[in-house]
């Protein structure tokens, strides 16, 4: 059973390994999702973000913008749920009354 | 194939990590070694996403005057940055709710071994 | 539950560590719109100088910063005030979220959006201190009812 297991683990590692050979490899800058238009046609995210993150909102930094403005909705939906991790743990570990 | 290792070898170390973390996940008996598999496993995901951000002579996602926005290839792309950071955070929160979980079984059943546990279920039933 | 801890070496490098580890984490907030950081990080170092200090010098010494039973309400504050930042902007007109409809007249919708990613960082680094915390006095019973 152990051994089947073991093996189990060591044909996904091996499929990861060599599926993940069809991706650029590190540093390319000829990515698809580096280039300015996607292999169909449409802009790409990445350097939408990169070029009007500046003129849009007068901040430097394009993490934040990205992070508090264009996708400013997802990030609300991480603070619920960071809320709803807390109202969890609250829940099952505050002291029952006898 | 130095190639091959040189373009690949930081997504092979991260397929190794998710492997590492699944084999904790699926054989160890404890609860605590399972969520530290867990763990590994998000850490494989986060960081395979930020080695997708990386651009090859390209500088951090932070307006430099002296670099034009013409060419977006100078700067890294910063959305994988973004979404990552959030994945962090709840990262941590979920590593806190199933450390709160493993807790409050130990609370109930004064042992964290998975056989363990099943035995004593099997009792109360 | 937990007592206070004898080592006086501990207690005073808590002591020292962690307002400069606070310090460290405004900055790493404010300075989010110039540099590397935010809400995330900034939080993440708030919560850490208090955690440092409920480990250092004990859980009922350290209650005098953060107490442990308003760090639920402050964590649904700061999800408040995001969500607040985004309603003001429904009220006057726009979308959910879209800060250049906030309400001030003098300034362009840019500069309003500046001003919009601050509120909502604020929002951010209050839920994400607060709820660091709240889950570290769960998980270690601290503030449970008659356990201070």
């Amino acid at each position: 059973m152990k051994l089947l297991q073991f093996l189990l683990l060591a044909t996904l590692g091996s499929i990861l390994c060599y599926t993940v050979l069809d991706m650029p490899p590190r540093g390319e800058i000829d990515a698809p999702a580096s280039r300015m238009e996607s292999p169909v046609g449409t802009p790409v995210a990445g350097a939408y973000y990169i070029q009007h993150a500046y003129e849009d909102t007068h901040t430097p930094n394009m993490v934040a913008v990205v992070l508090a403005d264009y996708r400013s909705v997802d990030t609300f939906g991480e603070v619920v749920v960071v809320f709803a991790g807390v109202m969890t743990c609250f829940f099952v570990l505050r002291r029952r009354r006898p | 194939m130095l190639e091959i290792i040189e373009g690949y070898y930081a997504y092979f170390f991260l397929m190794l990590l998710f492997v590492i973390g699944l084999y904790a996940m699926m054989m160890k008996r404890n609860l605590m070694k399972k969520i530290m598999g867990m763990s590994m496993i998000q850490s494989a995901a986060i960081l395979f996403w930020i080695l997708s951000a990386f651009k090859e002579g390209a500088t951090v996602p932070i307006l430099d005057r002296a670099i034009s926005l013409d060419n977006p290839d100078l700067y890294l792309n910063p959305l994988p940055h973004t979404l990552m950071l959030t994945a962090i955070v709840v990262a941590v929160v979920t590593l806190g709710v199933s450390i709160a979980l493993a807790v409050a079984i130990y609370q109930n059943y004064n042992t964290l071994d998975e056989r363990e546990l099943l035995a004593r279920m099997e009792e109360e039933k | 539950m937990i007592s206070q801890t004898q080592s006086p070496i501990i207690e005073i490098a808590a002591r020292g560590l962690a307002p400069v580890i606070q310090l460290l984490g405004i900055y790493v907030f404010f300075h989010g719109h110039y540099g590397p950081g935010g809400g995330f990080q900034g939080g993440v170092l708030l919560a850490a100088g208090v955690l440092l200090l409920r480990l250092g010098i004990g859980a009922s010494h350290s209650q005098a910063q953060v107490t442990s039973k308003s760090t639920v309400a402050l964590c649904a504050l700061g999800a408040f005030i995001f969500a607040g930042t985004g309603l003001v902007a429904i009220l006057w007109g726009g979308d959910f979220m879209d800060y250049a409809y906030l309400p001030v007249q003098w300034l362009e919708a840019a500069d309003l959006r500046y001003y919009g990613i601050l509120f909502v960082e604020i929002g951010i680094t209050i839920a994400v201190m607060t709820g660091l915390i709240a889950i570290y006095d769960d998980l270690l019973g601290i503030g449970n009812a008659g356990n201070n």
